[in-house]
């Protein structure tokens, strides 16, 4: 890890940060009917996890309330309901990020899982405190998915990054090693 | 990984912990606005517009494969699907016959008596694009909207009877939430005996309450439920319900009647949006309607 230091200090871009969220939020806008609709991980959530943990210095608390008042009007639901959710869940990610990065893959899918459940949890505990009804423990099951697709995204998220560095000078740092 | 964050000694921005203090009491905020006060509708509509063509894009592949897999519906289902339809619309068409002599002789009937014409209702075919993606709520997506002049408030029906009431509107798409929403309340008439009631949504699919029925009330497992029309937004006639359990405990002052809605948006694709029943002298509530509706929901 040492020699990729160079490559990794200027990792992603904003830009690039900003097509994953793009695309996440389109992924997450996906019209599904039935179980699949409770099933299907909130992809926003995890992008939010990932960039919260690899790069806060470009998305933190601010990028998480934005994101989640746009997936409240995407959703047609309560104002501020996943912004909360979001918001409390990157903070979480931001206190513990230090030990997730010394974990492997499948140890930080366990911590996503918690964050994911929290998220889950907050919009179960405002949506109730505004009258609506319990729908079900299958409601949870979005975080387990979740969870387990945390590898491949982590994963498939490095690969671009070291992609896009080839294209810099320190390209040949890369080489060398 | 590399530690991206600076070292303590720099001063960048606003503590974490005030942060999130300051984001979490935004939203706290906003949520107040709009589950109490419904304040934020046009902030909604203004960030809307933002998200409006994203979901667009997303349904186009979705439509698509629904049209495609139409396409290739199998030779035989089409071909009994049709001597169905066409047994059908025998049978509906000797009905439409009686239908207009009777319609002609109400119609005479009631020119007799001087009665107001009933207003006659105009329906937009609209088709369900998805349900909505709240799991809190019971919803759909249609694609119709303000353009095509769908209005809130309007109420939606299959062939069947009532299916809902359109809730929100953009310009192309509008929600419209089901009966069995929670706490949506529909008015309704018992067909065997006229006795009024309401019944309300519990949040589950296929049931539907009926609360504050006296424990004598005359109802009845089996009995048909219809709108009554006295709320002025519901036309009146249309099936909503069959009562389908009554149970009277001595232990309570009310009897525990639970019903099943008789339409559904799971049975089909296409839906009707009836158009808003303004007689005369309700002309300055349409604009109001929406609101209360809302109102009345959370």
């Amino acid at each position: 890890m040492a020699n990729a230091k160079p490559t990794l200090t200027r990792p992603a871009s904003g830009r690039f940060i900003l097509f994953t969220l793009l695309i996440g939020l389109l992924l997450n806008l996906l019209p599904w009917n039935g179980l699949a609709k409770l099933l299907w991980p909130d992809c926003i959530a995890l992008l939010l996890v990932y960039w919260a943990i690899h790069q806060p210095r470009e998305v933190g608390l601010g990028a998480a309330w934005f994101l989640g008042l746009l997936m409240d009007i995407a959703d047609g639901v309560l104002f501020g309901q996943h912004a909360l959710a979001y918001t409390l869940m990157i903070f979480m990610a931001q206190i513990l990020r230090p030990r997730i990065q010394m974990f492997s893959f499948w140890q930080q899918a366990l911590y996503v899982f918690g964050f994911l459940l929290i998220s889950l949890v907050i919009m179960l505990v405002t949506r109730l405190a505004f009258g609506a009804a319990f729908p079900g423990p299958l409601y949870f099951a979005s975080s387990v998915i979740g969870a387990v697709l945390w590898p491949t995204l982590s994963i498939l998220l490095r690969l671009s990054q070291h992609r896009k560095s080839r294209t810099d000078d320190t390209f040949t740092n890369l080489v060398k090693k | 990984m590399i530690d991206t964050s600076p070292p303590p000694f720099f001063k960048r921005g606003l503590a974490p912990t005030l942060r999130l203090a300051i984001f979490s009491g935004l939203a706290l905020f906003l949520m107040v606005a709009d589950g109490h006060f419904h304040y934020l509708n046009t902030l909604r509509n203004a960030l809307a517009i933002v998200i409006n063509p994203l979901q667009h894009a997303m349904n186009a592949p979705v439509r698509l494969s629904a049209k495609v897999g139409d396409f290739f519906v199998a030779q035989g289902r089409m071909k009994s699907e049709n001597a169905d339809l066409k047994e059908q619309q025998l049978m509906l068409a000797g009905k439409m016959l009686q239908y207009q002599d009777l319609q002609a002789e109400n119609a005479h009937l009631r020119h007799l008596l001087d009665a107001k014409t009933r207003y006659a209702q105009r329906t937009t075919l609209a088709e369900i694009l998805y349900s909505g993606r709240d799991p809190f709520s019971r919803k759909i997506i249609v694609d119709r909207g303000s353009l095509q002049g769908v209005q809130p408030g309007q109420v939606v029906a299959d062939q069947i009877g009532v299916i809902g009431q359109v809730t929100r509107v953009s310009p192309a798409v509008s929600e419209v939430t089901l009966i069995t929403d929670k706490d949506q309340a529909v008015p309704v008439q018992n067909v065997r005996n006229g006795l009024r009631a309401v019944v309300f949504g519990n949040g589950e699919a296929g049931t539907l309450d009926m609360p504050f029925m006296s424990f004598s009330a005359d109802l009845q497992p089996g009995d048909q439920l219809v709108t009554s029309g006295i709320d002025g937004i519901y036309p009146p006639g249309l099936p909503v319900a069959v009562v389908s359990k009554v149970e009277r405990n001595a232990a309570y002052l009310f009897a525990k009647v639970s019903c099943t809605p008789s339409a559904g948006p799971d049975r089909q694709r296409q839906i009707l949006i009836l158009s808003a029943p303004n007689p005369p002298q309700m002309e300055a509530a349409p604009q109001k309607q929406p609101a209360q509706v809302d109102h009345g929901k959370r």
